[in-house]
């Protein structure tokens, strides 16, 4: 897959479309993991938008989320934050089979202080 | 058999570059009838115009076709044009080769041959094409403004100085509307009472102007020039001639505890009471819903104190039905509901509040005298933060869609009344953006953040909340990317507007058309923005969409323009395209009179020949011209198929039809 | 059954009114938002000024589809026109399908002047909806195809 196939493939995850974005900021306003993430709720639907692919893979912040949908719920455009993050998270996760991530690797990356972000976006999605 | 020619409009590259236009101009010559047929680069202009009489002329054409832009554009252009050469103008029928055909399309063939259908269709029409003859109907000349705020006041005024008596007719019990609860007006910050005020009593001591308060337009017949409007004038069980605004009644009055609308419910007023010091007119009303007399059947205190015995427990809503030649909607707004917003707190927090409930707070005449109190403990607050767009911009379906235009002037304007007013208050604003268009207006708001300091942040508050007393509102600032927490004490919610809801009740009687958000319709949106497609039917202030008080003045003065050319009228030309039965085929069912929504046909006994000196008489349909709109209902009911719709006639659509199967 | 011909394009009739639906298709061509070339609109002033005649003349004379666009209900410019036609057109479209005409041919759709975008949706949701279906043959008058 080319940089320009993963971007599509996040945006077909995401489930969203990131051009409806107005830039209000009202996403990261009311993020309560606002302080822990390296890149804000708003700049991964910016980054997204604008195709900074490495931006969003280099972030550790997608782990920080809580896949609380404050965002979601809050967006009065309908974008979904949350569903940009998800998706870039489990493109992360994806791409991690050619190096063979491994399974020990992942808990340092993650916050001891909350559940499990994986976990929770599963029994979210799971859940129905 | 039609002499027919037709012309096909280039519309500069509009048509000619993805239709062959010369192709069709050719092909088209071979059809039965076409006895002239030519391209040109624009149809509508003034050589167009020319080669179509010349045309007519020369070839003694009896009908005309013209492949061009829509019929709703150039239709009544190319007819004049027909009529000057001496073609009846019914006789010419459009094509649309541009919306429907050269625009969608971007393969040229398929658009040629399409051009070719929807030429030989418009052909095909014409051959069966009748000259028609336009009727006559009367002017009445007086209007009806529906909606006593700063729009219809103008309108009012302003058809009034022409010479027209003008009703208006004010659902409240005072003109004024929503102007009249503003402190102050950008850019210039003069006080709103001061400027609107003195027009209010314009309004009242023109003898051109009847103002019918606390009233409500309760059915709507006729149509442009003659419309006849039933006014309901609901009991406010205060006689109007004999009221004369001394106020004893509401220093008498035992109920005290009604929520004062006036004030955005911010204080209580008495059951008796006159909306504010300088209502128009200056009557009591009473409130039913808390009169302790009209509830119980106890008290009447009021009465027995009005000296000039005004007050009558008994008043029943009463109607009355005028005639009007036109119609002017200045029904105006209302803030949104946000009870969806809960993450701002409004329905939590007594000191987040709305900003036309700050107008009250800040207003001399409001609950704190002009003195800007919060609302729970009646401090003055130190730290007051804005937040714009609530609900405005919104597609989560919570809000509103559009931009309300109004809020960032309005709270640039709030912020710095208040640091002038109070010099040691910490005033914040949470943006979007910052729009700003306008004479002065740009300039006002940087005023407002270079002289009065007022920190304008960049961002969305994602929510408020109240600790230890302080209302906490956390927001993202995304100029310098964080998360700020601003503890405030008073928290104000620009709420996006939206059209006063009884416009819809409104836009049905008048079948006005009215959009998704409940605006009305205006015929066209940059030629024609007063009119309503109704005809007759005018539109001022944000009924038609949001707009602040200087463009609503605008268009409530060009709404007036309008009216009074058209009252000026003493005739109206009537659209000749309306039914008309064949009385031989009749057989008086009244079917069509039933489905008619406008009343325009009747029954009448007729004498009819039957040959060898006998007469019959039957009963048959008759249609009133001037009152029928052509929209054809009758003609389908009709089951003898008597019926017939001029210029759309069964066989014409039925030959169209034909026109387009054909392969 | 009949076969579905990559190659066909239907031929479809849509008549619109003159308020709503011919100012929708026109906001919708100022837009350029564009839907098949095979329909053709016919101008009518109100929806109810279509005669359940001028839809089957239209099957008569080969067309594979008939659409018919309004005001929305409690919009028409004629208050009540767009209820006849709903009416009127229910009972025909129930008529025309137990004559094997599918009911995926004929369809009633409010588009209002200011939806030009759903105009164009509409179009181009009914001609996938109709070519999928192929070519008409019911009712069709055989010798409009020998001409």
């Amino acid at each position: 897959m080319n940089k320009q196939d993963i971007l599509d493939n996040i945006k077909l995850l995401s489930g969203t479309d990131v051009k409806k974005c107005m830039k209000c900021g009202k996403c990261s306003g009311r993020c309560p993991a606002f302080k822990d993430m390296d890149i804000k709720p708003h700049q991964f639907v910016n980054y997204l938008a604008e195709g900074k692919l490495d931006k969003l893979m280099e972030s550790k912040a997608f782990w920080s989320c809580l896949s609380c949908m404050a965002c979601v719920e809050r967006c009065p455009r309908d974008v979904a934050p949350q569903g940009v993050i998800e998706a870039v998270r489990a493109t992360f996760v994806g791409m991690q089979n050619n190096n063979g991530i491994k399974a020990e690797d992942i808990p340092p990356m993650i916050d001891e202080t909350v559940p499990q972000q994986l976990l929770v976006s599963a029994y979210r999605k799971y859940n129905k | 058999m039609q002499r027919i020619g037709v012309f096909i409009c280039w519309c500069g590259s509009n048509i000619a570059a993805t239709v062959d236009v010369e192709r069709v101009a050719a092909a088209i010559k071979a059809e039965p009838g076409v006895v002239f047929s030519a391209d040109y680069q624009y149809m509508c202009s003034e050589n167009g115009q020319q080669l179509i009489k010349n045309a007519i002329k020369e070839h003694s054409l009896t009908g005309v076709v013209i492949g061009s832009c829509s019929p709703r554009m150039h239709e009544a252009t190319f007819r004049k044009a027909a009529a000057s050469a001496g073609l009846n103008p019914y006789m010419v029928e459009i094509a649309n080769l541009r919306e429907q055909c050269s625009w969608i399309h971007k393969e040229k063939e398929e658009a040629t041959e399409k051009a070719l259908v929807l030429v030989r269709t418009a052909i095909a029409k014409v051959r069966l094409n009748a000259p028609l003859t336009e009727g006559e109907s009367p002017v009445i000349k007086r209007a009806l403004v529906i909606g006593g705020g700063i729009a219809g006041i103008q309108a009012a005024l302003d058809i009034a100085e022409a010479g027209y008596p003008v009703d208006i007719v004010e659902k409240n019990a005072t003109i004024g509307g929503r102007m009249a609860q503003l402190d102050k007006t950008f850019p210039t910050l003069d006080c709103s009472a001061c400027i609107l005020t003195p027009k209010m009593v314009d309004c009242a001591q023109n003898e051109k102007i009847d103002i019918l308060s606390y009233s409500e337009v309760e059915d709507v017949k006729g149509f442009v020039g003659n419309f006849t409007v039933k006014i309901r004038r609901k009991a406010r069980y205060v006689d109007e001639t004999k009221c004369t605004g001394c106020k004893i009644c509401m220093t008498k009055c035992p109920s005290k505890k009604g929520l004062d609308e006036f004030n955005m419910k911010l204080n209580t007023r008495t059951a008796i009471h006159i909306p504010f010091a300088q209502a128009i007119p200056n009557v009591a009303v009473i409130d039913p819903e808390q009169c302790i007399k009209l509830k119980t059947g106890k008290c009447g205190i009021c009465q027995k104190f009005c000296g000039a015995g005004a007050i009558d427990y008994t008043m029943k809503d009463s109607f009355v039905e005028r005639q009007y030649g036109a119609i002017v909607v200045a029904t105006g707004f209302k803030p949104i509901n946000i009870d969806a917003f809960n993450e701002y707190g409004y329905n939590d927090n007594a000191d987040v509040v709305t900003s036309l409930e700050l107008e009250r707070l800040m207003n001399a005449a409001g609950p704190t005298n002009g003195v800007l109190l919060r609302p729970s403990d009646k401090t003055h607050p130190k730290v007051i933060t804005f937040i714009q767009c609530v609900g405005s911009r919104d597609v989560s379906g919570c809000g509103k869609p559009y931009c309300s235009k109004i809020c960032c002037m309005y709270t640039a304007k709030h912020a710095m009344l208040i640091r002038e007013k109070y010099p040691d208050t910490e005033v914040h604003v949470f943006y979007i953006d910052v729009r700003t268009p306008g004479k002065n207006y740009d300039e006002f708001y940087r005023r407002a953040v270079e002289q009065y300091d007022v920190d304008y942040i960049k961002g969305m508050v994602g929510k408020v909340y109240n600790e230890n007393g302080k209302l906490m509102v956390q927001g993202s600032d995304l100029l310098n990317n964080e998360q700020i927490v601003i503890p405030s004490d008073l928290v104000v919610l620009a709420t996006a507007i939206e059209p006063e809801p009884s416009v819809r009740k409104i836009a049905t009687l008048l079948t006005a058309s009215i959009d998704t958000n409940n605006f009305l319709n205006e015929s066209h949106p940059k030629l024609r923005p007063v009119e309503s497609p109704t005809a007759g039917v005018f539109l001022a202030g944000v009924c038609q969409g949001p707009k602040d008080i200087p463009e609503t003045v605008s268009q409530a003065s060009a709404c007036a323009a309008k009216v009074i050319g058209l009252l000026a009228k003493d005739k109206l030309k009537t659209n000749p395209c309306v039914a008309h039965p064949n009385e031989m085929m009749c057989n008086g069912c009244s079917q069509c009179a039933d489905v008619c929504a406008y009343g325009a046909i009747t029954y009448v006994d007729k004498e009819f020949r039957l040959g060898g000196g006998k007469t019959e008489v039957r009963r048959v349909a008759s249609v009133n011209p001037a009152v029928c709109q052509g929209c054809g209902a009758c003609t389908v009911t009709c089951p003898s198929g008597a019926m017939d719709l001029s210029g759309f006639s069964s066989k014409q659509i039925m030959s169209e039809v034909e026109a387009i199967c054909k392969k | 059954m009949q076969e579905v011909n990559k190659e066909f394009t239907p031929n479809i009739v849509a008549f619109c009114c003159n308020w709503c639906s011919y100012a929708g298709a026109d906001l919708a061509g100022s837009s350029r938002l564009s839907y098949p070339a095979n329909v053709k609109i016919v101008r009518v002033p109100c929806s109810c000024r279509v005669n359940p005649m001028f839809v089957l003349k239209a099957f008569q004379q080969g067309a594979d589809g008939v659409i018919l666009c309004g005001c929305h209900p409690g919009d028409c410019h004629y208050v009540t026109g767009n209820y006849y036609t709903r009416r009127r057109m229910a009972l025909l479209f129930s008529f025309l399908n137990y004559m094997g005409i599918e009911k995926e041919r004929t369809r009633v759709e409010w588009v209002s002047a200011a939806e030009g975008a759903r105009f164009s949706a509409v179009m181009n949701d009914f001609v996938a909806q109709v070519t999928a279906l192929g070519e008409n043959k019911r009712l069709q008058d055989l010798r409009v195809k020998e001409e």
